[in-house]
């Protein structure tokens, strides 16, 4: 089962095949993650553009929409079970196939091998097998959309029974589900193979001179991911097995008795609806951040190359972000505290709970420290690393409210939690994106991305981003309930003007994604060549190496690291930095006593 | 500010050229240290890889172990406890042997590779062994299977049993992957190439795998 | 372009503090906290206006911050050197942990004394039984009747068409005859009510903003909630928890009335039964 052929002995490829689509090269991995993420990420924006049109006004006709389900949508008009399957879609497709995926599978392939100054992953065939069990999963996901009921409606959390009990729940519950659940399961699996290669690239595949300390934070952030990734994928995969099994052999282990549907009683008997719960949270908690580490990593490593000064302390936000993976295993019960657990459970997970913003703190002040007193460039890339952080204490802070059972009892289930988690791991790890995107575009593809248009797509992505997701918080504190689709309840008819204003912002924001995209695609093609292999005067190993790097990634001379990961404007140094593979010496500064 | 000069060490090119991944899990070099103390030889990703992946194969089952726990736990009035096929217990022993056999090949080809042994032929006899028993297993518990399903036992008899077809099928299926890297394991010793670390790290798997149905045996055969 | 960037961000965290502050959007639209009408809520509201406070305060000072370094340290010229800021990573850190350790500790144990004087005291003996059922997609009481005892259950009696939500056998059981059921909830000002709920299909939530009380449905699992309402009114009770394509319009009212208006009305829903 386990491949252990080494990665240096596997030859260039030559036909296309295998250069192009069946590739054992972790940056063609890589590309394809990123463009996997890429397709879904515009799919999942087109559903959420559905979405807002109809909670702004939910007569409105939506052209041409009958085309995708003529069920879903008679007259355009997107139906209750429509709005909830597409929600679930828009769901699924972005926290597992763009967030997951994109700052994760995608970067991390491509650049921790070359920041760890490996030729490749340990276990290529492996690697290859990751990006294609993962791709299948995305495509049986998406075939969803067209199986006779549709996709499923129970959201991206599948709460049993209502994932649980069969089509008589509802449209979409039957094979929707199942394909729901079998694309998971896929996922899961291709994301385990993908930590297996991260954590034993990390560890075994490191250059000469590379100690773990001498890893630049990205690297960090995609091997700390992979081990979380590791725990929580290898506990998601059960469930949804467990999940199939209630399906398809009608076993019970999330369908209690006794229950009626239709004035039947279902033939299941004795199973447990928290049990779900448990094993669901225990890895999406983890999710979370396995969504937003990857992205602190980003932001660091883009912000220390701009800054022109290492962070204030490398070894803190190492620790910091690893309290994170700890702590995210020890907190889950957060997402359940009136679910019917024991209001004991409920006090027992609040404490972690707040002790997590402690880590959380203390990176975000590493972060303001280091800017103060630096020689900060600002650049596309810069730009999005800052409003990163920007948007990560905004979705930060309203984790103080939702740690607590207390105020939970107000806030559950309401739009708060949904602007808390868009802004903290939907908006700020697609900003890490778009930073890893603009400051690593030159050494993916040896052009430059256009500045102006990067400028203006931050603009529009950090203004809009706002207007879309603080007022959800408002929303959320009247008593706005998440996964309506219509706001009938009389205490919510007022708040429909605050809905149409969040989509007017909504549509704009998205709009703005088309700059991106077209400049994406522009500059691979057309893009101004970059200059050298080090556009941003940075000193990791990516830098070192030929723009875009050969196949082995280093051609005959393997990297040696002499330095610290971040030696920037180091005194009496022949330019203002000096690059870890440089055999210079340094006369250290502050960083590391 | 302290002011401290890092030397740049001299670096042997050539001893540099055919070799990759020094920096190792057992091989640290302390910030600021001098890379020339770097070993020569990095272990092998295989045996950190191996570990890994073990690593997530018990998370998974430590989430069905919860699982069954805590459904057991949920239902007192439907929980019909099992009766383990006694064919099971062979199966137990025959597991047990393939761990056995393969230990007694691993000692013959590490003396054959290092030149004590010279017949090819008597270690990989034990390989052959240790591969067929895990067929034989497999055999022995799809003979279980079978025999619950001429007695009407399906997976939805009940949740006992459910729990029970499942974690034998997702071990089988483990330990089918463990067969197949056996076979390659046979391959590229027959052809002389075969590594001690993919040895190493084949049979780690196959003793993981035994434990492991050794757990789920007695995790179904007790009445939490 | 930083200076613009500084600005912005300032621009939007003051922006994004005004209608927590004056609890209103653009159009006199209301977002604050729903009024308060129970006993325990108070606790609740507390808690949440001290954590706004603190997360309110560490929003504003965070974004200030990092605004004001964009702007003061975007133009270096060409003598700068990079200075370290005072104290080092060493302060930071101590700061975090001293700071925001002992404000999340703060919050956590004058947190858990709110939860815990909804969770962790027993209803009182003379709490008024009231029963709930959900289902897709209503909710639907039961009132014990003279007896004061609830009649028991039978999941294969349930039949919509016949009016018999909670599967009642009126023949056989005794204690059934009398149970009035209904499909509105309504309960006597400033009585403590014992609420017991469970689902007849899948999992649900009850949620009323106004009595502060939230508590998920699940299937299996017999859970009860207890409360006293202060205040005479109709508010709604809604489903929180996503039970299908129905969800959105799932909700009951639930009415507060004087002790007399409720006796009345309780005799009212006992002849209809």
């Amino acid at each position: 089962m386990h491949d252990m052929s080494h990665a240096v002995h596997h030859g260039e490829p030559t036909s296309f095949i295998r250069k192009h689509v069946f590739s054992l090269d972790h940056k063609v991995i890589g590309k394809q993650y990123y463009g996997m993420a890429l397709i879904a990420v515009f799919i999942a924006m087109v559903l959420s553009w559905i979405m807002r049109l109809h909670l702004g006004w939910s007569n409105l006709a939506i052209p041409g929409l009958h085309l995708l389900s003529k069920n879903g949508a008679p007259g355009d008009v997107p139906t209750p079970e429509y709005y909830l399957q597409l929600m679930t879609m828009h769901g699924t497709i972005m926290v597992f196939f763009v967030l997951t995926t994109a700052p994760f599978t995608a970067f991390g392939n491509y650049f921790l091998p070359i920041q760890t100054g490996a030729e490749d992953m340990p276990f290529p065939h492996f690697n290859m097998m990751s990006f294609w069990v993962t791709f299948s999963g995305f495509i049986v996901l998406i075939s969803s959309f067209f199986v006779s009921d549709g996709p499923t409606l129970g959201g991206w959390t599948q709460y049993a029974p209502l994932s649980a009990a069969g089509a008589v729940t509802g449209p979409g519950q039957g094979w929707g589900v199942v394909l729901w659940a079998i694309s998971i399961g896929l996922f899961c699996v291709g994301q385990l193979f993908g930590s297996l290669n991260f954590i034993t690239t990390t560890l075994d595949m490191r250059c000469k001179g590379m100690s773990l300390m001498r890893l630049p934070l990205s690297a960090w952030a995609w091997f700390l991911t992979s081990v979380m990734g590791l725990g929580a994928f290898a506990v998601l995969m059960p469930a949804v097995i467990l999940l199939i099994l209630d399906h398809l052999a009608g076993t019970s282990f999330f369908v209690a008795s006794n229950l009626v549907i239709n004035d039947q009683v279902l033939p299941h008997s004795g199973g447990s609806t928290l049990l779900w719960q448990h094993l669901f949270w225990f890895f999406g908690h983890p999710e979370v951040y396995i969504a937003l580490v990857p992205g602190m990593g980003i932001t660091s490593h883009v912000l220390i190359t701009n800054m022109r000064r290492p962070m204030l302390s490398h070894r803190v936000l190492i620790y910091s972000m690893g309290a994170l993976v700890v702590l995210s295993y020890m907190v889950y019960g957060h997402h359940m505290f009136v679910a019917g657990m024991n209001p004991i459970s409920s006090l027992a997970f609040s404490f972690p709970t707040l002790i997590i913003t402690i880590p959380s703190t203390i990176i975000v002040l590493i972060w303001l420290g280091s800017l103060y007193g630096s020689k900060l460039r600002i650049n596309s890339a810069s730009l999005f690393a800052l409003g990163f952080i920007s948007m990560f204490i905004s979705g930060g802070v309203s984790g103080f409210f939702l740690a607590q059972p207390s105020i939970d009892i107000m806030l559950h289930a309401t739009y708060f939690v949904v602007g808390h988690f868009h802004l903290v791991m939907a908006v700020a790890a697609m900003f890490g994106i778009f930073a890893g995107t603009y400051f690593w575009f030159p050494k993916m593809f040896g052009r430059m991305m256009n500045e102006p248009l990067g400028k203006i797509h931050f603009w529009c992505s950090f203004v809009g981003a706002y207007c879309i997701f603080m007022p959800f918080h408002y929303l959320g504190i009247a008593g706005n309930i998440r996964r309506y689709q219509a706001m009938v309840d009389d205490y919510l008819v007022p708040l429909i003007p605050v809905h149409k204003f969040i989509t007017i912002a909504a549509l704009f924001t998205g709009a703005a994604q088309l700059i991106f995209l077209y400049n994406l695609i522009y500059s691979r093609f057309k893009g101004p060549k970059a200059p050298n292999d080090n556009p941003w005067e940075g000193t990791s190993l990516e830098w070192s190496t030929a723009t875009p790097p050969p196949h082995n990634n280093w051609g005959d001379k393997m990297p040696v690291v002499y330095h610290d990961p971040y030696q920037y404007s180091v005194e009496g140094a022949k330019q203002d930095f000096i690059m870890q593979a440089s055999p210079e010496p340094v006369h250290s500064a502050d960083e590391e006593k | 500010m302290a002011t401290t000069v890092h030397e740049p060490p001299s670096i042997d090119l050539e001893r540099l050229r055919d070799s990759s991944g020094n920096g190792g899990w057992r091989n640290l070099v302390p910030a600021g240290g001098d890379p020339r103390k770097v070993k020569y030889h990095s272990p092998p990703p295989a045996s950190t890889g191996i570990w890994v992946g073990l690593a997530g194969i018990t998370m998974t089952f430590a989430a069905f172990t919860s699982a069954l726990v805590v459904r057991q736990g949920a239902s007192y009035t439907d929980w019909r406890h099992i009766t383990l096929p006694p064919v099971l217990y062979l199966d137990t022993l025959i597991i047990v042997a393939s761990s056995v056999t393969l230990e007694i090949a691993r000692r013959r080809v590490a003396a054959f590779m290092g030149g004590v042994m010279h017949r090819a032929a008597v270690p990989a006899r034990w390989l052959y062994l240790t591969f067929f028993l895990g067929l034989l297993f497999i055999a022995g518990q799809t003979y279980a299977w079978l025999q619950l399903r001429s007695q009407g036992i399906k997976l939805s008899t009940n949740i006992s049993y459910s729990f029970f077809y499942v974690l034998t099928v997702i071990h089988a299926l483990h330990l089918l992957g463990g067969i197949g890297g056996m076979a390659r394991v046979i391959s590229k010793f027959n052809h002389l190439s075969l590594k001690r670390s993919t040895l190493d790290a084949t049979s780690r798997y196959w003793h993981f795998m035994g434990v492991l149905w050794i757990y789920l045996f007695w995790l179904l055969w007790t009445r939490l | 372009m930083a200076k613009l960037v500084a600005v912005t961000i300032v621009v939007i965290a003051i922006l994004s503090a005004i209608p927590i502050i004056t609890h209103k959007w653009p159009g006199d639209i209301s977002v604050g906290l729903p009024q308060d009408i129970s006993t325990h809520g108070e606790l609740i509201d507390e808690q949440y206006a001290d954590t706004m406070l603190e997360a309110g305060i560490s929003f504003l000072i965070s974004q200030f911050l990092l605004a004001y370094f964009i702007w003061r340290f975007s133009q270096p010229k060409p003598g700068d050197k990079i200075r370290s800021f005072p104290g080092g990573a060493t302060g930071l850190v101590v700061a975090a942990f001293l700071l925001v350790g002992t404000e999340v500790l703060a919050l956590g144990v004058f947190g858990a004394k709110a939860w815990g004087s909804i969770y962790f005291t027993p209803p009182a003996a003379n709490a008024m039984p009231v029963q709930v059922q959900a289902g897709q997609f209503a909710f639907y009481f039961r009132y014990p009747g003279p007896d004061g005892r609830f009649g028991p259950l039978h999941p294969n009696l349930i039949s919509e068409a016949n009016a018999n939500f909670f599967g009642l056998d009126t023949t056989n059981d005794q204690d059934s005859k009398d149970d009035i059921v209904t499909a509105e909830m309504a309960i006597p000002v400033n009585r403590e009510i014992h609420l017991l709920m469970h689902s007849k299909d899948l999992g649900h939530a009850f949620f009323v903003p106004e009595l502060r009380i939230h508590q998920d449905f699940v299937p299996g699992l017999d859970l009860s909630v207890h409360f006293t309402a202060t205040k005479i009114g109709k508010y709604e009770i809604v489903c929180t928890q996503l039970c299908g394509l129905g969800h959105f319009n799932m909700k009951a009212y639930l009415e507060v009335m004087s002790q007399q208006d409720f006796d009345n009305w309780l005799k009212q829903q006992a002849a209809l039964q």
